[in-house]
């Protein structure tokens, strides 16, 4: 048990989510992958807080799980709005400000 | 979760990711953090995620809106490679393999307090004690954020009638 197998994970999460984020085109899990981003950065501060014994990065994480809360509120009332708009929730159909 | 076909599932996926973060939360002895994980994102985040499915009536995606782009899958697998050999480099040479040093250093739940920084302890108390003294005004942000973010949604969400002429 050594801090390298928790900053593999959360590099491996982080991966994962930006992979999510890259070839997705249904806004809602693009969404998701963006949690999936947080949740790896999450990991990566925890283990550091733990490690170096500061709980410095351990409040961080509460901000950013705060953060992350108003972030997908918004984003979601932006998809609904789109939607109405649309009838779409895909990304190729977001192209309000093309012409 | 980012392959699956039906957004359903992939919410379902995404909430056994948040419950295993959680878990590993536990094994870093953060237990306040996993409590928080649950109940914010897998709670209260996922709620809105299956509300808003539900609200859209997503179905399954069709053949042509989930086939990937060439261009984008390319460039997304090319950059996940980078990133995971990238990462691997860094973690590997990063600490020296010995396997005497104290890597996970023992608790010390006395004190909150040592020299100007805060120390890691799996008690709530540090967590507010911390929260409310050196994080003072970033908590009150934080309280202000959820309020703006509140208003917006009511606001972006609210269907807005013209005075004197209701159409």
């Amino acid at each position: 048990m050594t801090p390298h197998y928790f900053l593999f994970l959360a590099f491996l999460l982080f991966g994962v989510g930006f992979l999510g984020v890259v070839i997705r085109r249904n806004l809602l899990i693009v969404l998701m992958s963006l949690e999936l981003m947080l949740n790896g950065v999450n990991i990566a501060l925890v283990t550091f807080s733990r490690v170096g014994l500061n709980l410095d990065g351990s409040l961080f994480v509460f901000f950013i799980m705060t953060v992350a809360a108003a972030e997908v509120a918004v984003g979601l009332a932006l998809l609904v709005a789109l939607y109405k708009k649309r009838q779409s929730i895909f990304s190729e159909d977001a192209t309000l400000l093309r012409n | 979760m980012i392959f699956s076909r039906h957004p359903v599932s992939a919410a379902m996926f995404m909430i056994i990711s948040m419950v295993s973060v959680a878990g590993l939360f536990v094994l870093l002895e953060s237990f306040f953090l996993a409590i928080l994980q649950v109940l914010v994102y897998a709670g209260a985040v996922m709620v809105l995620f299956l509300f808003i499915i539900m609200l859209l009536d997503v179905g399954p995606e069709g053949s042509k809106s989930s086939k990937i782009k060439l261009l984008s899958g390319l460039a997304g697998v090319v950059c996940f490679g980078i990133l995971m050999v990238f990462s691997l480099i860094l973690v590997l040479n990063s600490y020296p393999e010995c396997s005497s040093c104290a890597v996970w250093p023992t608790l010390d739940d006395n004190n909150l307090v040592l020299g100007q920084s805060l120390v890691f302890s799996t008690s709530v108390k540090s967590f507010g004690f911390g929260l409310f003294s050196k994080y003072m005004l970033p908590i009150q942000v934080a309280g202000f954020l959820l309020l703006a973010a509140m208003v917006g949604v009511i606001i972006l969400s609210k269907k807005f009638v013209r005075e004197g002429n209701p159409s």
